[in-house]
C-alpha cells in the first residue's frame, strides 16, 4: 500500500474529527501522536436493538448498521454487541453472542430458493413462485389423498397425518402462531417442535 | 487550546526523553478474576470481532486453546490447566491470556523505531503499526511473550487494550462480553480496591493463598489478576512467577541502542535528533524521509 | 423457570445438575457468580463430567450418567431422616397429608396397576382417597400410614447412602457433604435454586428427574420463594415460546390440549376439563378452560366458530395417539407412511438419535421442504459425504426444497425466554437476496392452498376456507397485527360482574381475566394475553427499574402470565402471609389485600385466612409430592437404569430400565450390550457453539474447529490413546472417527466394585459450514425416548473406543 507518513497523518486527522476521540486517555493529542488510535468505528452507525437468537437467557443486543437509515443507504450490519440496558445481560455476550456478525454474514446462508429434483445431485435456482406453487400442489395432492374424516369407529377425526411439520426454535411467537392457525387448518397433526433437543 | 504531542503520552520507543506529560490522567487496568472466569472464550470471540480479526481456523489438537497460541490475529486466548492439588483434588485453571499492559514495558524499551510503541498516559501500552519495522525486539522484551510478528505484513501485533474504545470513554471489548464478570475495567484504583475484596472472599471459601497478581518488577500492570493461588503463577499456563525483562534490553537500552539505531539508518537518527530539538509538531522533510527510509526497510525484512 | 435469571442471585445454594449453566447459558449464569459474590452462595455441582462449571464451583461431586434419581432419592431420604424439612411448608403447601387410595402400591420396581399385556399401567390407584363431597381426605398429623409422606418416606427409604454409591458411583462422602450443603436451606429464610437443562431431560427418565428434584424443592419450602425455584434453562431462545403458543402436536396455544378420538363432541372434551376442586375453597384456575379455549376459536375462525358448531370444534384434527412427536414422525416416515415434511429452522439429521435412521427416513419422502437461514445438513441430506453422510444421490427420490428465511436481525417480532419474559426485537437490515421471513413463506403457502380449495374443493375444505385471515396485506400480514391477534380483543362490549363496561367493542384486552365463554373475545394465546393492550406493545418496554435490586425488574418487557415474575409466590408468605423470608419478600399480606413487588400468584382480595392452597392451578390447591396419575412410570420417581448400561439395575434387576419408556420395535434390535459396548456415552453442548448454527460462523468454527470426544486418562491408558490421537467411537448404530481429548476431568467412577468409564461427545459437527467436517454424535444415539415427553435419551447409552488410525473418508 502507497502510504506514507505525511498522508497516514492526515487521514488519521481526519478520522480523529469524525469520531470525536477524547473522553479518556487520549484528549486531542497532538496529531503525529493521536495518529496511533484506530478510529472508533460505530460513531455514526445505526443502533437497532434486538435479542439474541441462540439460548433462551435472551440477551439484549445492540445491532450497528452502515448508514444513518437515509433512503440511499442500505443498511448492512458491521457489529452487533450486549445492551447495557438489559436486566439479564447487563451488556455481557458470550462466544456465541459476541460473534453473531458470523452467523449474519455466513458465507453459507441461502441466498435463493433452491430446488432439488428427484434423484439429481444438485440445488437449482427457483424463483419464489415456482417454490410455493410446486409445495402447495404437492402438500394438497397428498392432503386430498390421505386426509382421514372419520376413523373406523365413524367419530369425526379430520386429521392429516401423512404430511408433518417441525417448527423452529428462533422463530418469533408471531410467526409461531401463524403457522399453528395454518398447519392445524390443514388438519395436519405430526407436528413439532425442537423443546427436546 | 491546542494540544502538544506529547501531553498525553508517558513513554515512546526510541526516543530519549520522556515527554512531558503533563496532564494527570486516570490510570487505567483490567481486572481478570481468575476464581470467577468459565472459560467460555467470549473475551476471544469479541476481541476478534471487535478488532476485525479472523485468525486462520487450526485444527483441534488435545486441548481446547483455540487458536492454539496468541497470534497477529489472536490478541488474546484462554489458557487450560487441569491441575491436582496435593490431595488429588482436581482443579481446572483458566487464564486469559494476553498483553499486560506493563507500567515499565520491557516491549517498549527494546523497540528501537522511534514512536513504534507508545504508553499512554493512562497506562495503555499500544504498537503503532505505522511505525514498526517488524524487527522483533519488543517479542525479546517482553516477559510475558506476547507480541507476535505477522508474515503478511511485517508488523508486530498484540492486544490494544481497545485503545479506540477507551478514547471513546468504552470499557474494552472483552471486558464488555465477559459474561461473569471475570473482567473488569476501570480506573487502576478501583480494580485493586475490587481485588481486595475478591481476595477477601477467596480465602474466606478455603483459597489461603489467594492473592492480586500486579507484578512490580515490571512497575504493576494495567491488566491484573485474581489468582486463587497467587503464591504460584505459574500454576497458570506458565505466568511468570517474577516476570522480568530481559538483560538483553538492559543492555540494549545502555550501549547497543544508540549503536544499533545509528546503523539502522542515519536519517533515523537525524529525525530522531531533530524530534528533540524542535519537536515533531510540524511535519519536516526530515521527518517525511525518515518515514519513507522506515517503509522501505520494512519492505526489506 | 419458576424465576428469573437475575433471582439466581438471591440463591443461598445454587445446584448445578442435569446441565452445565456456565458453558451452555453463560450470561445467565453470571447470576450465579453474583450470588456467590454479594449473597456468600456455595455452588454445588453433580456432573459425571468435570465442567467449565464445576471448575469456579465450591463443591462438585461425580455421578454416573442416567442415575440422578437415585441420587435425589437419597437426599430425600437424607432431609426425612435429618428432618430437614420445612415443616410449615410441608405441611399446609404440600399434598404430604392427603390420604391414598388403598389399592396403590409399589413392588419389585412396579407400582400397582401394571398391565404386563399392554405394557402401561392402568393408573385408577395413583389417587387420593376421597370424602362423601369428593374432596381429598387428609391427616394433617401425618398419622395415617397411606398420607402421602409416610408413602414417600416408605418409597424413599430404599435409597440409604451406600445404595446410592452403589448406583452412583458417587463416593459417599461427597453424596454427604452435597446432603448437607442442600439440607442447609430447609430453612425458612434461606433458599436453594436448581438450574437445571438436557442433562436431566435427555434420559427415558427425564421428565421423573425434574420430578425427584422438584420434590426435594417442595420438601425444603423453596418453591415460588426468592432465589429458589425450579430453573429448566432452556435450550433455544423461542422454545419456551414455541411450545407456549402450542406447536406441539398434542397442544394448543396456551397449554390446551388438541382433543382426541376418544372426544368426538365439544362436550366429551370439556368433561375432562372440568377441574373440579379436590379440596374445598381452591382456585383451581382451570375451570376458566371454556374461556380460553373459546377465545382461541373464535380468534381462529373468526365469525365462522359460533355456539352453533360449537365453536368449529369438529374442525381441529383429533389424535388417535397420545402424541405425534418427532421420534413417532421419523418413524412414520421410515416406514414409508409419510409424504412430505416441513423442517422450518430446523435440522433434523444432526439433531435427531440414530442418523443413519433419520438418514434413511428423509430418504423415503417424496418431498422435503426446509426453511433456514442456513444451509442445513438436512436440506442437503441426499449428498454423498463419505463416511461423514454416506448417500448415492440418484438412488434418492426425495423432491427437496430449500427456502431462504431472514434471521433475527432482519425481523422484528417477539421471543420469550427462559424466566417466561416476552421480549420485543427489532429489525436491523432488510432479508438478504431473495431471502423472505417465515411469515410471508407461511402466508405464501396458506393462500396458494386456500385458492386452490376455494377453486377446486378437496378433502375437508372447511377450515381453509374459513381461517379468520384479514391482515392488511394478506400475503405478508406484519408482526404487530399478529401480536395483537395472541393478545386478543372485544368482539362485543364486555362488562365484569357489577354491569359495567370493562371493554368497548374492538379493544384490545388488558389480560385473560377479561376473557369470555360466550365468543365476545378473542384471544390466539390466553397466557399472552396482556403483550400488545391498548396501551400499546408492552413487549417492547424497557424500563429496568428493579426494587430492591432483587432480580425481578417487572417492568422491563412482559412475563407470562399476567406479568408475573416468579411462579407460586403465594408460597413465599407464611399461613398468615407474612413472608418467610422478611429480607427478600416478594408478596405479603397487608390485611385486605396481597401486595409486594411481584404481581401475587393469587387472587389479590382472597385473605389467607380463607384456607386456599397456593398452587392455584391445581384441583387441591398443592404442590404434589405424589403426582396422581400425571406421570406415565408412577406417583413417585423410581431408579431405572437408562436403556443401554453397563450395569444391572441393583434395586429390582427384573424391572431393569423404564418400563413405559418410548421404543418402536424396529429400535430395539439396535440397541447394543456392554460386552461390545463397554463404555458410557454422554453428548453435550461446548460453550464455544450453539448446536449446528455456530459452526457457520467463523468466529466460532475458530474457537472450537473440530470434532472431539473427551477421554478419561485412565481409560486413555487403558486403551493407548495419546493425547490429541485420532481414535473410533462406536454405538450399535455406527461410528464416529475424530480426535482424542484426554483429559483428567473424566474419571472412572466406582460402581458396585467395577469401574464406569465415561466418553463425552460434543455434538457440534456436521458437513455443512465453516468449521472442519464431522460425524455428529448423533450417529451413535440410541432412538429412544423419555416415557412422558419422548425426548431421546442422549445422555446415557453404550460405546466402544479404540485408537483409529486416522479419517477414512
Amino acid at each position: 500500500m502507497e502510504l506514507n507518513r505525511r498522508s497516514f497523518i492526515r487521514m488519521s486527522g481526519a478520522a480523529l474529527a469524525a469520531s470525536s476521540i477524547g473522553a479518556l486517555g487520549f484528549g486531542a493529542s497532538g496529531e503525529a501522536l493521536a495518529a496511533s488510535v484506530r478510529p472508533f468505528k460505530l460513531t455514526r452507525t445505526a443502533e437497532t436493538r434486538n435479542t439474541c437468537t441462540y439460548c433462551s437467557v435472551a440477551c439484549g443486543i445492540l445491532i450497528y448498521t452502515l448508514g444513518d437509515r437515509a433512503k440511499n443507504a442500505k443498511p448492512s450490519v458491521v457489529h452487533i454487541e450486549g445492551d447495557p440496558d438489559h436486566p439479564v445481560n447487563r451488556g455481557t455476550l458470550c462466544p456465541k453472542g459476541a460473534a453473531l456478525l458470523d452467523v449474519v454474514h455466513a458465507p453459507t446462508r441461502v441466498k435463493y430458493p433452491m430446488h432439488r429434483a428427484p434423484g439429481s445431485n444438485e440445488f437449482k435456482r427457483v424463483s419464489w413462485d415456482f417454490a410455493l406453487d410446486r409445495l402447495a400442489t404437492l402438500m394438497k395432492q397428498d392432503r386430498d389423498a390421505n386426509f382421514v374424516t372419520r376413523n373406523a369407529a365413524g367419530t369425526t377425526v379430520n386429521r392429516w397425518t401423512t404430511t408433518g411439520m417441525l417448527a423452529a426454535s428462533a422463530s418469533s411467537n408471531e410467526t409461531a402462531f401463524l403457522t399453528w392457525k395454518i398447519v392445524r387448518s390443514f388438519g395436519m397433526v405430526v407436528f413439532d417442535n425442537q423443546a427436546r433437543v | 487550546m491546542t494540544d502538544l504531542q506529547s501531553l498525553d503520552l508517558r513513554r515512546r520507543s526510541a526516543s530519549e526523553d520522556t515527554p512531558p506529560s503533563i496532564r494527570h490522567q486516570p490510570e487505567v487496568a483490567k481486572l481478570i478474576d481468575v476464581s470467577r472466569c468459565i472459560g467460555c472464550k467470549a473475551c476471544q470471540s469479541a476481541c476478534m470481532e471487535w478488532n476485525d480479526l479472523r485468525p486462520e481456523m487450526e485444527e483441534f489438537v488435545g486441548a481446547y486453546e483455540n487458536p492454539h497460541d496468541l497470534n497477529p490475529a489472536a490478541w488474546t486466548i484462554m489458557r487450560f490447566t487441569e491441575w491436582e492439588d496435593e490431595a488429588g483434588n482436581l482443579e481446572w485453571l483458566i487464564r486469559k491470556d494476553g498483553c499486560m499492559h506493563c507500567s515499565d514495558p520491557g516491549c517498549l524499551k527494546a523497540c528501537p523505531s522511534p514512536g513504534a510503541i507508545v504508553q499512554y498516559a493512562n497506562g495503555i501500552v499500544d504498537f503503532i503499526s505505522e511505525n514498526c519495522i517488524g524487527c522483533g525486539y519488543c517479542v525479546k522484551g517482553c516477559p510475558f511473550n506476547i507480541p507476535r510478528i505477522s508474515q503478511a505484513d511485517h508488523k508486530a501485533y498484540k492486544c490494544t487494550l481497545c485503545s479506540d474504545r477507551v478514547a471513546v470513554g468504552q470499557e474494552p471489548a472483552c471486558a464488555k462480553a465477559c459474561p461473569t464478570g471475570a473482567i473488569l475495567f476501570g480506573a487502576k484504583e478501583d480494580m485493586t480496591a475490587w481485588a481486595s475484596e475478591r481476595i477477601d472472599d477467596l480465602r474466606e471459601r478455603g483459597f489461603d493463598k489467594a492473592g492480586l497478581y500486579d507484578p512490580p518488577e515490571v512497575g504493576g500492570t494495567h491488566v491484573m489478576y485474581v489468582l486463587h493461588h497467587a503464591d504460584r503463577p505459574s500454576l497458570y499456563a506458565g505466568l511468570p512467577d517474577k516476570p522480568r525483562i530481559s538483560p538483553f534490553v538492559q543492555i540494549w537500552k545502555s550501549a547497543m541502542k544508540p549503536i544499533a539505531l545509528a546503523g539502522l539508518a542515519f536519517t533515523a537518527m537525524a529525525g530522531f535528533v531533530h524530534w528533540v530539538v524542535a519537536g515533531p509538531n510540524e511535519v519536516q522533510p526530515e521527518d517525511e524521509a525518515k518515514a519513507q527510509d522506515i517503509l522501505k526497510h520494512k519492505d526489506r525484512t | 423457570m419458576t424465576n428469573t435469571w437475575q433471582d439466581i442471585k438471591n440463591a443461598n445454594v445454587v445446584l448445578v445438575m442435569g446441565g452445565n449453566a456456565a458453558e451452555a447459558h453463560p450470561c445467565g449464569f453470571k447470576w450465579v457468580i453474583e450470588a456467590k459474590i454479594h449473597n456468600k452462595a456455595k455452588l454445588v455441582v453433580v456432573d459425571p463430567r468435570f465442567t467449565r462449571t464445576a471448575s469456579v464451583a465450591d463443591y462438585y461431586a461425580p455421578i454416573r450418567p442416567g442415575t440422578d434419581i437415585a441420587f435425589l432419592s437419597g437426599v430425600m431420604r437424607y432431609l426425612l431422616e435429618k428432618d430437614a424439612v420445612h415443616h410449615d411448608y410441608v405441611r399446609n403447601y404440600t399434598n404430604a397429608s392427603l390420604i391414598v387410595k388403598g389399592g396403590f402400591g409399589f413392588q419389585d420396581g412396579l407400582f400397582s396397576g401394571w398391565n404386563d399385556g399392554k405394557h402401561d399401567y392402568d393408573r385408577a390407584s395413583w389417587d387420593y382417597e376421597l370424602d362423601e363431597d369428593g374432596h381429598a381426605k387428609s391427616d394433617p398429623t401425618f398419622q395415617h400410614p397411606r398420607c402421602v409422606l409416610n408413602l414417600l418416606k416408605q418409597h424413599v427409604s430404599r435409597y440409604t447412602p451406600d445404595v446410592v454409591t452403589r448406583i452412583c458411583g458417587t463416593p459417599k462422602d461427597k453424596f454427604l457433604k452435597v446432603c448437607e450443603l442442600i439440607a442447609s436451606t430447609a430453612a425458612p429464610d434461606k433458599a436453594l435454586t436448581s438450574l437445571f437443562a438436557l442433562g436431566w431431560t435427555q434420559h427415558t427418565v427425564g421428565s421423573q428427574n425434574i420430578r425427584s428434584m422438584a420434590m426435594v424443592q417442595l420438601l425444603l419450602g423453596n418453591i415460588g420463594v426468592a432465589g429458589g425455584g425450579m430453573n429448566a434453562l432452556r435450550g433455544h431462545s423461542n422454545i419456551q415460546g414455541l411450545t407456549d403458543v402450542g406447536l406441539l402436536s398434542n397442544l394448543m396455544p396456551g397449554y390446551l390440549a388438541m382433543p382426541k378420538d376418544a372426544e368426538p363432541t365439544f362436550a366429551d372434551y370439556m368433561k375432562t376439563r372440568q377441574f373440579k376442586a379436590l379440596r374445598p375453597d381452591q382456585v383451581s384456575y382451570w375451570k376458566n378452560y371454556r374461556k380460553f379455549f373459546v377465545s382461541l376459536q373464535k380468534s381462529v375462525y373468526g365469525a365462522s366458530a359460533t355456539a352453533d358448531n360449537d365453536w368449529a370444534y369438529d374442525w381441529l384434527p383429533k389424535l388417535d395417539v397420545p402424541i405425534y412427536d418427532v421420534l413417532r414422525a421419523f418413524e412414520a416416515m421410515n416406514s414409508g407412511k409419510m409424504t412430505g415434511y416441513i423442517c422450518q429452522g430446523f435440522n433434523p439429521l444432526q439433531s435427531f438419535p440414530n442418523k443413519a435412521k433419520i438418514r434413511s427416513a428423509l430418504g423415503k419422502l417424496k418431498w422435503l421442504a426446509v426453511m433456514d437461514p442456513l444451509e442445513t445438513e438436512t436440506a442437503n441430506f441426499w449428498q454423498n459425504h463419505g463416511d461423514k453422510n454416506p448417500s448415492d444421490p440418484s438412488k434418492i427420490d426425495t423432491e427437496v426444497f430449500m427456502l431462504p428465511t431472514t434471521c433475527f436481525a432482519e425481523e422484528d417480532g417477539s421471543l420469550t425466554n427462559s424466566a417466561r419474559w416476552v421480549q420485543w426485537h427489532w429489525k436491523a437490515a432488510d432479508a438478504p437476496y431473495e431471502a423472505r421471513s417465515d411469515i410471508e413463506i407461511m402466508s405464501g403457502l396458506f393462500r396458494r392452498m386456500q385458492a386452490m380449495y376455494r377453486q377446486h374443493g378437496g378433502a375437508f375444505p372447511d377450515p381453509i376456507l374459513n381461517l379468520n385471515w384479514s391482515y392488511l396485506n394478506n400475503d405478508s400480514p406484519t408482526p404487530e397485527e399478529l401480536a395483537k391477534e395472541i393478545n386478543g380483543r372485544a368482539l362485543a362490549d364486555v362488562k365484569d360482574a357489577s354491569g359495567a363496561t370493562v371493554l368497548r367493542k374492538g379493544q384490545l384486552l388488558d389480560g385473560f381475566a377479561q376473557l369470555r365463554d360466550d365468543g365476545t373475545t378473542t384471544s390466539g394465546c390466553w397466557i399472552y394475553s396482556g403483550v400488545w393492550t391498548e396501551h400499546g406493545n408492552i413487549m417492547g418496554r424497557r424500563d429496568a427499574t428493579d426494587p430492591r435490586e432483587q432480580g425481578l425488574a417487572q417492568n422491563w418487557a412482559f412475563a407470562w402470565p399476567a406479568n408475573r415474575r416468579i411462579l407460586y409466590n403465594r408460597a413465599s408468605a407464611d399461613l398468615e402471609g407474612k413472608p418467610f423470608n422478611p429480607n427478600k419478600p416478594l408478596i405479603s399480606w397487608n390485611g385486605s389485600k396481597w401486595e409486594g413487588i411481584d404481581v401475587p400468584d393469587f387472587v389479590p382480595t382472597t385473605s389467607p385466612s380463607a384456607g386456599v392452597g397456593p398452587f392455584i392451578m391445581q384441583a387441591e390447591g398443592l404442590a404434589r409430592l405424589f403426582a396422581r396419575d400425571q406421570m406415565r412410570e408412577g406417583p413417585f420417581p423410581e431408579h431405572y437404569e437408562p436403556m443401554e448400561s453397563p450395569f444391572p439395575n441393583f434395586l429390582h434387576p427384573k424391572v431393569a430400565t423404564n418400563p413405559v419408556a418410548r421404543v418402536f420395535d424396529s429400535d430395539r434390535a439396535q440397541f447394543g450390550t456392554a460386552d461390545k459396548f463397554p463404555y458410557v456415552g454422554t453428548t453435550y453442548r461446548l460453550t464455544e457453539h450453539f448446536h449446528y448454527w455456530t459452526k457457520h460462523a467463523r468466529i466460532n468454527a475458530i474457537l472450537q474447529p473440530e470434532e472431539f470426544v473427551e477421554v478419561g486418562e485412565v481409560l486413555a491408558r487403558e486403551k493407548g490413546i495419546g493425547q490429541g490421537d485420532w481414535v473410533r467411537v462406536s454405538s450399535n448404530r455406527g461410528a464416529v472417527v475424530c480426535k482424542a481429548y484426554v483429559t483428567k476431568r473424566l474419571k472412572p467412577m466406582d460402581v458396585d466394585g467395577k469401574p464406569c468409564h465415561v466418553i463425552g461427545l460434543p455434538i457440534h459437527w456436521g458437513f455443512t459450514g465453516a468449521a472442519r467436517k464431522g460425524f455428529g454424535a448423533n450417529t451413535l444415539t440410541p432412538f429412544v425416548g423419555d416415557a412422558n415427553s419422548e425426548t431421546p435419551e442422549f445422555k446415557a447409552f453404550l460405546v466402544n473406543i479404540e485408537k483409529a488410525a486416522g479419517p477414512v473418508a
